[in-house]
This record gives structure tokens, sequence and C-alpha cells, in this order.
């Protein structure tokens, strides 16, 4: 988040970001002009309101006993017309602005959402959960919040300045001159104050950002500097940071705490100047008591927008960095939608023939360099190799999470790149080593795979599963919620859970990340049985880590580095000596 | 609250110059238009062109100290601001470091961090900004009141008459609105989960072909948040035009009876004038004093946040050492130990071993079986609830806890390396030579790599060191346990991202350069990171369910026979 805050602090607003910015306005722009509508018309009543209270005044001025008091009335029941319609106009516009910015925000989520679920799966390996999280939340709400606040207040402060610069013109074009000494000083300290503040502000987020990091960093290894007794140390350089991030703090206020006496001050000038001058005026009978009254009414007001707008564009400015980050998201390219003469694939028996095929995850990095494969129905090829050697490229391009650069792959002898995806995938099911349960029941997490499924076939998949008995052991059975404070369940049970949604979806072809003993070994006994089981029959495609699976195995494809450097059956590969076998032969020989 | 307060104490005397000369500085704010209505009612009769002049000089000079007065104050309130929140923050870092490993289990990691940066923020900011509006704010409301009072008594009534209804409108907005924006957190914390779902299970998503289902699912929590922000928007909108509606209806109804009472003779215009201006002072600083109720309700939720840190008393002391000292020789020892990190269900039951010194333990078991635990035990991050543990004969409860760190050297499971150079690294904030780094990483496999970069020791690596490889990480972290000469050597699970080459140089050096005098406890989930020890545990379930050597257990103990078996496979490939 810190991070997101010092972007937006450095960047400068961007014309083509603005632009697309506008095009989400413009599909409001009925109700927008609406909302201009009425910004101009509460702001103009304000505007007038100061006027009429001089014309009462001037009807005041006449002193004891001569008060015309039909004129007052008039002017004071016209005061309060103009007020309450100018509070009415200005709610009103409050709740326009709320409906048109929560329908830009609504329509930005669905958008970056929907987007987001089309990209490549390759797209969430290389971002953090958190920050796609940011995206949508924070981001958004960063955009919207500037869009209909910012938007609206530069209009109505235009309207402010112009209206007030007019009915001053109006009253007195001699006082008007007042402002030809005091704007220049009130636009000169406005950039004087921005080029001064900005680079200290920037300096403050980034040493909160550092200290913030520290700490964190610190945090997370707490247990470790407790191990080594190194508390006083770390404090001592903890607290280094902490005096360097409130003196950045102090140097920014040192120079950011005059922006508000200053605006103070330059207010209370032209106050002074046009009391000082209004009342010579006055005394020439220039100008009646009422003009003085409601000109430095009018000043203020005038005043008023021209100090905000600092205020405003450095709000803008972290506005456009987030819309920035917005559209890079929805600039990423999306998986390749199907040919349009894909066809459906049906009843898949199994046979996959992998020809020639090189892949690299980018362009100048080539994974995978000339592979060849053929796998029967119902064989089982165990994929094995150190982590992260790239095990999970094969499954990508199995399941077309990523294509070839060249060759083909062939799933019951058609080209996976012609059939659609959806019936692609719905020929595998994939059962993975972290366990991805939703916050929803039991039952709907395991039918999830199929749709319209019945409580029987639900209990079906989960007594093969061996799951069944713990779940009608739970007091809701099947309708028990799985959250992250509700029940209880083991990392084991989680996993037989997903093992049913697997059995469920009954595919004829099964990816399997093979998990690691995580579990308690009885659990994991059980697991084990009941993956076997799920294996039967299917094609198997098993990350695998367990000698006896991949004895087993009808193929042993050796990974090392992202290529296969080995493929072969467990006899055939310790014969031939490579790799495999230095490994295998290496654990007898401690 | 309280408690933050009493950090302003070292800096009270400079706060109350600084509040003083605020209230100067804001005094002459209420100046100008009482010398305006004495301008126009006084001196404008008088017809004297010179005495307009100084009165307007006056008002310059005036604006003048104002301006002055404020910027000094502001930037003294801001140095105060910034001496406290450093002894805030400073406390409470060194706080945290001081908790124990039960409480910061209670409290969590991700809190202490938030209370640690976002709250320690926001006191700082309140604290700044209250000394600015907290005085301000006020003076210009009871000022301005006051002024206007000597003014025009009647009319003032008039002005503090709308007051209550500004204040009752506030109250009943924001208590309407507070719900309102609890419910809206909620909805937002559930498109948030249904996000995180998505990135984290899109594999899964993708190969079942349900991301219209997961669109769909996503539009309704989208809804959701857009209807109830709608909801809380409306509420809370109303307050500002209402708000200036009724000052406005109060400035008109200035007017009307100040025309009365001109007519009557008790008034005079100029005055009307000059509370017309006071009217957008004292609104102003009603707003200002809104504006604070919500930063200080901000604030003082954050600084209830650092207090209850501040506050846990605290744990984990030393007791006095009565007990003699038992067996020397034995240099680690567990007596019948039980413990339970929440009180209910047993997290380690009767355990009982001994290591002699130089001598191995390997513990190994599944994941929550407790073998961390019994390491947290052994070097005392938490006690014990019954039974003793005892480092070279004398019972843990009883040691200083700078001697027994002292005598650990520990790698643990993903354990923490920090951005700093690798020398730093391995360093960890401790008094070593040179030398005594060079040798670790000898000893830790380190060198070959370390020798291989450029900058050598002066490395720079990032936060946990995420541009070293696993393997790399691994022998720096042993570098270090091992760089200042400790008696116990703890692996949690580490050997595991070292090839078995390299595995086994490690031993071998270890064996070499300590010779007997280093007693080392690993823990592991794979067999052939235990086999080789003098004793190796099994644990399940929080008890020992076989003790002896590799061979021994084969023989003895199924669970271990059975691991071996499913692993043997595994150990090698992975």
């Amino acid at each position: 988040m810190t991070n997101n805050k010092q972007q937006s602090n450095g960047s400068h607003i961007k014309l083509s970001v603005l632009k697309r910015l506008g095009s989400y306005l413009w599909r409001h722009k009925g109700l927008l002009f609406l909302a201009f509508l009425l910004m101009l018309a509460s702001n103009l009543l304000a505007l007038v309101a100061p006027a009429l209270s001089g014309n009462a005044i001037d009807a005041i001025e006449l002193g004891k006993g001569r008060v015309d008091f039909d004129k007052v009335i008039f002017y004071c029941v016209l005061m309060i017309v103009f007020y309450i319609l100018s509070a009415l106009f200005s709610y009103a516009l409050s709740i326009l602005m709320i409906h048109i910015s929560q329908k830009i925000t609504y329509t930005m989520r669905k958008e970056v959402f929907d987007h987001l679920l089309d990209l490549k799966v390759g797209y969430f390996d290389t971002n953090q959960t958190g920050n796609i999280v940011s995206h949508l939340s924070y981001d958004i709400d960063t955009v919207n919040a500037s869009l209909s606040n910012d938007l609206l207040q530069i209009c109505a402060g235009v309207v402010t300045v112009i209206g007030s610069f007019i009915m001053m013109l109006s009253i007195s074009p001699v006082l008007i001159l007042v402002f030809a000494v005091t704007l220049p000083i009130s636009i000169g300290f406005t950039k004087y104050k921005s080029t001064k503040v900005r680079p200290l502000f920037k300096r403050r987020s980034a040493k909160l950002g550092e200290l913030n990091g520290y700490a964190e960093e610190m945090l997370s290894g707490q247990k470790t500097i407790k191990a080594y007794r190194r508390e006083e140390r770390i404090i001592e350089r903890f607290d280094r940071k902490n005096t360097d991030a409130v003196d950045a703090y102090y140097e920014a206020d040192y120079q950011g705490c005059m922006i508000g006496p200053s605006v103070n001050f330059i207010n209370n000038l032209s106050m002074s100047f046009i009391s000082m001058f209004g009342a010579m005026l006055y005394l020439f009978g220039q100008i009646t008591l009422g003009n003085v009254s409601s000109f430095i009414m009018y000043s203020r007001k005038f005043a008023g927008p021209i100090n905000e707008l600092a205020n405003i564009m450095a709000e803008l400015q972290s506005a456009c960095a987030a819309a920035e980050r917005i559209f890079e998201l929805l600039d990423e390219e999306p998986e390749k939608l199907d040919s349009v003469d894909a066809s459906e694939l049906r009843d898949v028996e199994g046979q996959v023939d992998i020809e020639h095929v090189a892949f690299g995850y980018t362009h100048e990095k080539r994974i995978i360099h000339d592979m060849n494969l053929s796998v029967k129905p119902g064989n089982i090829i165990a994929i094995v190799g150190p982590t992260g050697a790239g095990k999970t490229t094969i499954i990508n391009l199995l399941m077309r999470f990523y294509d070839p650069d060249s060759g083909t792959i062939c799933l019951d002898e058609n080209n996976i790149i012609e059939v659609t995806r959806k019936s692609l995938r719905a020929a595998y099911t994939m059962v993975l080593q972290d366990t991805w349960l939703f916050c929803g029941s039991i039952f709907d997490n395991i039918s999830y795979g199929k749709e319209g499924a019945t409580l029987e076939e639900v209990q079906k998949a989960a007594k093969a599963a061996k799951i069944h008995d713990y779940i009608e052991s739970l007091p809701d059975g099947y309708d028990t919620i799985l959250s992250d404070d509700g029940v209880n369940i083991s990392k084991g049970q989680k996993q037989l859970i997903t093992i049913a949604r697997a059995m469920l979806a009954d595919s004829s072809m099964l990816i399997l990340d093979e998990a690691t003993s995580n579990v308690d070994s009885r659990t994991e006994q059980q697991i084990q049985d009941v993956m076997y089981k799920l294996m039967e029959g299917r094609t198997c495609f098993v990350i695998a880590h367990r000698l006896s699976t991949i004895q087993n195995a009808d193929l042993i494809l050796v990974i090392k580095n992202g290529n296969i450097i080995e493929q072969g059956t467990h006899d055939s590969l310790l014969k031939t000596g490579g790799f495999y076998a230095s490994l295998y032969n290496a654990q007898f020989d401690t | 609250m309280k408690r933050i307060f009493e950090y302003l104490k070292p800096s009270f005397g400079r706060m109350c110059l600084g509040l003083g000369i605020k209230f100067t500085g804001t005094i002459m704010d209420l100046f100008l238009p009482w010398i305006l209505a004495y301008l126009i009612d006084d001196v404008v009769p008088q017809k004297d062109v010179p005495k307009i002049a100084f009165w307007g000089v006056i008002m310059v000079l005036c604006s003048l100290c104002g301006f002055l007065g404020n910027v000094i104050a502001n930037r003294m309130a801001s140095k105060v601001a910034r001496d406290t929140s450093e002894r805030i923050r400073h406390d409470l870092f060194a706080r945290i470091c001081h908790l124990s490993s039960r409480q910061i289990d209670e409290l969590t990691i991700p809190t202490l961090e938030s209370r640690l940066t976002s709250d320690t923020y926001n006191v700082h900011h309140m604290l700044g900004m209250m000394q600015r509006l907290g005085v301000r704010a006020p003076i210009l409301l009871i000022g301005g009141i006051i002024v206007t009072a000597m003014l025009e008594p009647v009319l003032t009534l008039l002005l503090v008459a709308t007051l209550p209804l500004i204040g009752i409108t506030v109250w009943q907005v924001s208590r309407k609105g507070i719900p309102l924006y609890t419910k809206l957190q909620g909805a937002v914390d559930s498109m948030v989960r249904v996000v995180r779902e998505n990135a984290q299970g899109i594999r899964i998503i993708k190969a079942l072909s349900k991301t219209d289902y997961e669109k769909r699912r996503f539009d309704g929590v989208n809804r959701e948040v857009v209807a109830s922000e709608k909801k809380a928007g409306y509420t809370m909108a109303i307050s500002n035009p209402l708000m200036n509606l009724f000052l406005n209806c109060g400035l008109t109804a200035v007017v009307l009876i100040g025309a009365l009472r001109v007519n009557a003779g008790i008034s005079e215009p100029g005055k009307i004038i000059a509370f017309l201006s006071y009217f957008t002072v004292i609104s102003n600083a009603m707003i200002s004093i809104t504006r604070m109720f919500v930063m200080l309700s901000k604030g003082s939720a954050s600084a209830n946040r650092i207090s209850d840190v501040l506050d846990v008393p605290y744990d984990l002391e030393t007791a006095d050492s009565r007990n003699a000292v038992q067996n020397r020789e034995n240099m680690v020892e567990f007596n019948n130990v039980s413990f339970s990190y929440k009180g209910k269900k047993n997290n380690l039951e009767n355990i009982s071993f001994r290591i002699k010194r130089g001598g191995s333990l390997g513990i190994i078991g599944a994941t929550g079986s407790g073998k961390s635990t019994l390491l947290q035990l052994m070097m005392r991050n938490y006690d014990c609830d019954s039974g003793e543990v005892l480092i070279e004969g004398k019972n843990v409860r009883t040691m200083d806890p700078d001697i027994l760190h002292s005598k650990f050297g520990v790698v643990f499971q993903n354990d923490f390396l920090f951005a700093d150079t690798i020398e730093e690294n391995i360093k960890f904030a401790r008094d070593l030579p040179h030398e005594a780094i060079v040798k670790a990483a000898q000893i830790a496999q380190a060198e070959p790599f370390i020798e291989a970069l450029d900058d050598k020791y002066e490395h720079m690596l990032t936060s946990h060191g995420t541009n070293l490889s696993g393997g790399q990480r691994q022998r720096l972290l042993i570098a270090r346990a091992l760089a200042a000469d400790p008696e116990i050597l703890i692996f949690d699970d580490s050997s595991s991202a070292l090839d078995y080459k390299t595995d086994a140089a490690l031993r071998m050096a270890i064996k070499e350069n300590f010779r007997g005098r280093l007693t080392t406890v690993t823990v592991a989930q794979r067999i052939s990171s235990v086999m080789n020890s003098y004793c190796i545990i099994v644990l399940d379930g929080g008890r020992i369910i076989g003790m002896g050597t590799h061979e021994e257990l084969l023989d003895s103990c199924d669970v271990y026979r059975e691991i071996n078996q499913s692993q043997m496979g595994g150990a090698v490939i992975d």
C-alpha cells in the first residue's frame, strides 16, 4: 500500500489516462449533464445570497427609525428561499454524484474482474494476490473518490471564481484592484509551496515506507531475533529509521503547516485592503455600505477555490496513478479466444500425442526444446524432478494454460488448438497439492465441477473419497459452511474433499500433484488409497513424490532446469545410468 | 488514550508555549472583523481619510501577527508531535521485541505490524492536528461568540441558537451512518474474499470452466458493495447541506432582527456587517470541530490499540535458581514435558529424552506432530505446562535468557534474511570479526557462491533474500547459526534445500571444526535428514512413538518404517 502511494506521488497526470477515464464518465453523460446543471444552480444560488444580504443591509443602513422593513423582509425571505433551494440542490447533487460514481465503480470492478478471469494463469503466478486485491479495492476506490469529488469541485470552483468575480465587478470595479495585489501573492505562494513541499511529502512517504518495510521484515523474523537475543540492536536500528521517518514528517510539516495560516493571511490581507479602500470609497459616495459587506463576502468566496487548487491537483495525480494501474491490468493480454471453427471434444479416451513441442514462457528463454511423447489411454505418466524445475510446465501445456511455440499436442488425435478450451479442460480432472476450497457449503465445494449435481451424486463421490462419514458427523452435514473462521477441518480432510470433487467431475484424464507428507501418516495412507482409486482407468499425469507411484508409472519424465532430460520406465532409466539413476542411487550412498 | 497523553509530558513546556503563541495568533483573526465594524461605524462618519488608512494598516499588521503566530505555533506543535511519536514508536517496537512468543501468537504478527505502522502514524497525525485545530477551532468558536456578544448580545443569541441544531444534525447523521459503514466494511470483506479465492484457485476454476460462474459470483458481491456504499453515502450526504442551511438561516435571522434593532436605534449597520463576517469564522470553526471529532475518534482507536500492546505484562520471568545443578553432561534434557499452546489439547505430552554434549538428535514426524514446539520449549520461547526442560543440567526457567540463547545457533524453517549485505546477514547485529564470518561461511559451504559474486560479502540481499536461490539462502542461515560458535545447533527442517553432496560436505565440515563441542538437533520430515543421528525421536500427535537409531527404529517402529518406505523415492528425487 505504501508503495502504491509513493508511486502515485511521483507520477504526473497523463493525457491518455485522463481520456480513458473520461470514456467511463461519458457513458453517463446524461446524468453528468444533470449533475452539472444542479451544481451550476446550487452555486449560483449561493452566489446570489451575499448580494441579497447586501441589499438588505442597504435597507438597514438608513439608521434609526428609517429602516425600510418592506425591503428587509423581502430580501430576507428571498435569502431563505435561496438558501433552502441551494441546500436541496446540493443534496440532490451529492446523491446524483454518489449514484454516478457507484455506477462507474461497479462497471470498472466488473470489467477488471471479468478481464482478470480471462487472463493467462501466468498472470496469477507473477502477481501477488494482495496486489490483485488492491487493484480491485484500493485503486478503483481512489479513482472514483477522485472522479466524483474532484471533478465536481473543479467545476464548482470555476463557477464560484467566475461568478464572484462578475459579482464583485458589478459592485465595484475599483475595489477589485485589491486582488491585483493579493492574487499574485496567492498564486506565487501556491507555486512556491508546490515546488518546495511536494518533494518533502514524497520523501515523507518514502521514509515511512522504509520504516514500514523494516518493521515488517523484523516482525516476520522475530523468532530468529529472539533466538539470537538481538532485540536491543534491532531496536537501535529501528530507532534510526524511526528518527528518519519522524524527521521527514517534520520537515514536510514544517513547510506544509504554513499553508493554512498563509491562506488565511492572504484572505485577511484582502479583507483589510477591501475594508480600508471600501471605507474610503463609501466616504466619497462611490459605494454603499451593503456593497462593502457583500464585496467582502464575495472576496472570501473568490479566494477559496484558488487556494484549494493545489490539493485537488494532488488528489487527481494519485487518482491518475491508480487509474493507470487499473488500465495496465485491463491491457494485459487475455487468453486467445477459441478459433471460430473449434470443435467440441466428446467421449475422450485419453490418447495423448506430443510431437516436436517447443516452449518458453518468454521468447528469450526456451524451456522445452523438442518434446515428443505418446501416451496410451489409461497410462500413468510420472513427472519427477527437483522443486522449481518446471514440472508444472507440461501440465500448463496439456490444459492449454499456455500454447506451445511450435509443435503439436493431440488428444485422441485432435490437435488441442482446434478444440474448444472448455471441452478440452473438461476432459481433465485436476487435484493439486494446495487444496483449493472456497467459502461456501461442503456440498457446493464438492459439486463445483458438475453443475446441477444431486445430493446423492455428491454423497457417492464423498463416500468414494472416504470423507462421507466425517461430513455426516458435522452438525450441519453437507450444508456445513467452510470458512476461514468456521469449522476447523484438517488439511487431510480438505484434501479428501477436493478428491471428492474430482471424483464427481469424473473425467477420463487426471492431473495429480502428489502431496508430500504434510498430513499425519494415517490420513496420508488414506489419501493415497483414494488417490490410487481415482487413478484407476484414467490417463494420469502425476507430479510424483512417492517411490511407489514412480515405480508403477508407465513412463517417467525427469525434469531438470525446465528440460525433460530423460524419459523411460523406472527400470530402463536405471539401466541408462543417467541423472535419475544417480539420484536414485545417491540415497543409499550416505 | 490516557497512556498516549503521558508521552506528551516531556514536551509539556514547549507545547504550552506553542499553544500560547497559537492563542495569540488566533485572537488576531478575531480582531479583524471587530476593527472593520469600528472602521465603518465610528471612523467613517468622521470622514478622516488618514485615520481610515491608519486602521487599515492596523488590520494588515494584525493579519501579519496572526500569520506569524500561527506558523510559529504550528511548527512548534509539529516538533512536539514528532518527538512524542518518536518516543511512542520506540517504546512500542521495544515492547513488541520483548513480547514472549505466546503473547505474539495471541496478538498475531499482522496486527502488531499495523499497530506499529498505521496506528503510530495516525497518532502522529492526530497529535499534530489536535494541537493546531484543538486550540484554534475552540478559540474561534468561543472567542467569536464572546466578541459578537460584546458587539451585539441579542444577535449573538440567535447565532448560538443554531449551534445545538448543527450538533444534533452531526450526531444523528453519524449515529445512522456508522453502522452503515460497518456493514459496508463487511460487504467489502466478502468481495475481497471472492477475489482472493479466485486468484488462488485460478487453475482449478479454469480447468473446470467455471469462469462464467465466478464472474456471476463476483457480480453479486460487487452489487452488494455498491448498494451498501450508496446507502451509507446517501445518509452521510445529508449533513453538509443541512449544516449550511442552519447556519445560513441563522444569518438571515441576524439580518432581520438586526434591522429591527437598528430601527430601534439599539444597534448600528456596521455591527451587522461585522457580525456576518464573524458568522463565517464561527461556521468554519464548527466545521473544524466536527472534523476534529472524526480525527480524534480515529486517533483514539489507534491510541488504544497501541496502549493495549504497551500494557501487556512481561512474561517468562527468570526464576531463582534454587534447584541444584543436575547432570552437567547432558546438554539437553526433557523430563516428562507436557505443553499446550491454547490450554485445551496438549501439543506435547510426556516428552522425555536426553542428549549428551556433542551428540546429535533427530526429530521426525508429520506437520503438526509437535516437532517445532519441542524446539520452542528448548529455547524457552514458551514455558512448558508440566515437567522440566534442562540445558547443561539447569532448568531453563532459572537461566538468564541472554546466557541461555547464546548457547544456541538456529536455522529455522523459512527463516528470515533481510535487505542488507551478506556480511550483515551472517553477522546479524552481533560483534563478530570478519574472520568469524568467513569461517562460518566456509563451514556452511556458502563460500563458493559468495566468492563468485562481484562484491562478495558486501553483496546486497533483497528483503527475505529473494535474490538468492533456496539452497544459497539455506547456507547463509547455517553460516549465521555457526558464526558465534554455538554449543547447540538447531536445524528446523532445513537441510531439505541442500542437495545431498552439499549436505554431506556440511556434515563433514561441522564434525571437523567443532569436534564434539557441538550438539545438534535436527527436525525434519524426511528420513534422509535425520538417519545419521545418534538418536532419532518419532513424534506423532505430540507423543513420542519411537526412539533410537535409524536401524533400531526400522526394527521397532511401524510408523518410522512406513515413512521410510513411502519416502525413499521422494527424498531422492525432490
